[in-house]
């Protein structure tokens, strides 16, 4: 894929704010805050980093592959997957409807392109994508591994046996990044159950940490995966503890909790649409 | 076609609202009640418990099996732990840490479960757990309950409360018709019987005994009576009810919204088949998972609705 300019990136990731919250309207179900807060995050890895082929192959040999452990993210996931060619834009009207392949969370039953494995049910992701970028290692591919993961998800245990397991066998194909946002369903994560210093906590189990302070800022998105993937084959597997905001680029929706999983009313939607150029073209 | 029902209603509710406000109640009642929720409450409708009594409600975040955990642990301590979840990540997702820690151990552990069943709706089938009852049923010492209505979920929960030992309760999101009554009384173990009816038993739980009464109606205009039963336990079973009915009207109809595997449904094969063997057939999900859609679109396409249990009943009759 060609190299696309700031400019030309920044316009995907309006657009793919704009789809998300189409999407949760339109069905008033689903979840736009973490969406809204990831939007560069996506944009950076499948029109930047990502050496992937929108003909999708399940096996993922020769590319590199990206999985969502927070499934509930799917509408800014379904979004920038159409956006990159996997499957037709069009279909984003059908998620969350009877008989969609676009599942209120990712699905490999109903065979949407780009998903490899079904999530939803937090925690699990980390240890399947330690699973291909091993059975990249025994294949001599020697393309990446990427996961996005939730803050409030870190809270199950099965996140940390993983982590433990990837520093035991040195994957260090692997490049996890973590949804910074401080912000879980019943609130501000240091009030659910706090995470305290998750910096050192990732440290101490034998991860190369690096901190994207500006999540929400293009530039350091693609400055802070470049960092990672240049630690990528040194022995570790390596952490992007990405601090974005949730429901960024909605005024009345950045920074609460209370957007985590509540679609807008018609007239939040276009409030929110108001603050929201359409770039390529709504679906 | 305007049917003469014989339970109606006037008011919809979510049964997990019944068990929010059984469960406050509870805990006015016996100081021994605590509550435990993984980032759900407001989900689990737990707030108003939160609220009235901080110091005896605990928030794990999101780590289910260390609420099991600590549950059993309250247990251990003679408190009467209500741990709320969504209903898979209250079985699947802790299946050991229940079996061992609160059901081979014994504890006195409620197990409280929302959002089960197809009636979650778009979320879709990562959380639309089909398969808890089976699982819950296959533990020894498991108590396992799934009510109807609002105020039947109430009632249940302040039952179990009383109750000593580990319980499964199971309950939904969506909102449904209230058509029992406020000041039930609720005997875990004992069979409902609603309708009396001769020609065939419909055996429901949970959501589908609202879908039973409506069936019930149906086959009254084309002249068969039905029975209806409301097992509203699904461990321990009420043997006694059901052979005293299939005794009577020689076959019946299972409703769950529930894999057929597993659930209520087998549950009844089994003591028919060893007792009084009669046709029996099965409403609820075959050997599916469930997908997003709405809870009225999905029950339509998974046959979890009156119209099948008609056509089980007449299917049932025919083989008589
Ligand atoms: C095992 C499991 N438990 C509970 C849930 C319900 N749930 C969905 S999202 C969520 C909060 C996740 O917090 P975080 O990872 O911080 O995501 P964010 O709220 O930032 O989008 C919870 C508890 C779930 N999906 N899976
Ligand atoms: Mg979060």
């Amino acid at each position: 894929m060609e190299k696309q300019s700031i400019e030309q990136l920044q316009k995907i990731c309006t657009q793919l704010r704009r789809d998300v919250l189409r999407m949760v309207h339109a069905v008033q179900s689903g979840h736009p805050g973490a969406p809204l807060g990831c939007a560069e995050f996506f944009v950076a890895l499948y029109f930047d980093q990502l050496r992937h082929n929108p003909d999708f192959k399940m096996d993922g040999k020769g590319e590199d592959i990206f999985f969502l452990s927070n499934g509930h993210l799917s509408a800014g996931w379904y979004s920038v997957l159409a956006r990159s060619g996997y499957f037709p834009v069009e279909e984003l009207k059908t998620f969350r409807k009877i008989n969609s392949r676009l599942q209120g969370h990712p699905a490999t039953h109903e065979h949407l392109p780009g998903i490899r494995v079904a999530s939803g049910s937090l925690g699990q992701g980390l240890s399947v994508a330690l699973g291909v970028a091993q059975a990249k290692k025994l294949d001599k591919d020697d393309h990446l591994v990427y996961i996005l993961m939730g803050d409030g998800e870190l809270q199950e245990g099965q996140v940390w046996e993983a982590a433990m397991y990837a520093a035991h066998f040195g994957v260090d194909n692997l490049i996890a990044t973590v949804d910074y946002n401080g912000q879980q369903i019943d609130g501000p994560t240091t009030e659910v159950m706090d995470l305290k210093n998750l910096k050192a906590k990732w440290e101490a189990f034998g991860w190369e940490v690096i901190e994207t302070k500006k999540g929400n800022d293009l530039s350091s998105v693609l400055e802070g995966l470049e960092k990672a993937k240049s630690l990528t084959g040194k022995g570790k597997p390596v952490m992007n503890l990405l601090y974005t905001e949730m429901g960024y680029g909605v005024d009345f929706m950045v920074g609460t909790h209370k957007w985590h999983g509540s679609p807008p009313s018609d007239e939040q939607l276009a409030d929110a649409l108001g603050q929201l150029e359409e770039t390529l073209g709504d679906y | 076609m305007s049917l003469y029902l014989k339970f109606t209603y006037t008011e919809k509710k979510d049964t997990r609202s019944g068990f929010g406000d059984g469960f406050l109640e509870a805990g006015r009642k016996n100081p021994n009640v605590v509550g435990l929720c993984a980032d759900l409450i407001g989900s689990l409708k737990m707030g108003a418990f939160q609220k009235e009594f901080p110091e005896r409600f605990f928030q794990t975040g999101i780590a289910e099996a260390n609420m099991i955990g600590i549950s059993a642990g309250l247990a251990i301590g003679g408190k009467i732990p209500f741990a709320g979840t969504f209903a898979n990540f209250a079985t699947g997702r802790v299946y050991d840490q229940i079996r061992q820690s609160v059901a081979y151990s014994n504890k006195n552990v409620k197990i409280c479960a929302s959002h089960a069943g197809l009636t979650l709706g778009e979320d879709g089938a990562t959380h639309q757990i089909l398969e808890d009852l089976g699982m819950m049923k296959m533990l020894p010492h498991m108590t396992v309950i799934n009510p109807c209505d609002y105020n039947q979920t109430k009632a249940a929960t302040l039952a179990i409360a009383e109750y000593e030992g580990p319980v499964y309760l199971r309950f939904g999101r969506p909102s449904w018709p209230i058509f029992t009554p406020a000041d039930q009384k609720f005997e875990i173990g004992k069979a409902w019987k609603m309708i009396d009816g001769k020609d065939v038993t419909i055996f429901a739980t949970g959501h589908m005994v609202w879908e039973a009464n409506v069936a019930e109606a149906m086959l009254r205009e084309e002249g068969i009576s039905a029975e209806v039963i409301n097992i509203h336990t699904i461990k321990p079973l009420d043997e006694e009810a059901i052979l005293e009915s299939v005794k009577k009207t020689g076959c019946a109809v299972s409703a769950e919204e529930h894999q057929i595997n597993g659930g209520l449904g087998d549950a009844i094969a089994q003591t028919l088949a060893r007792n009084n063997p009669a046709p029996l057939e099965y409403v609820g999900v075959n050997d599916s998972f469930g997908e997003s859609g709405t809870p009225t679109a999905l029950l339509d396409k998974y046959g979890l609705n009156a119209a099948n249990i008609v056509k089980a009943a007449k299917k049932a009759l025919k083989r008589k």
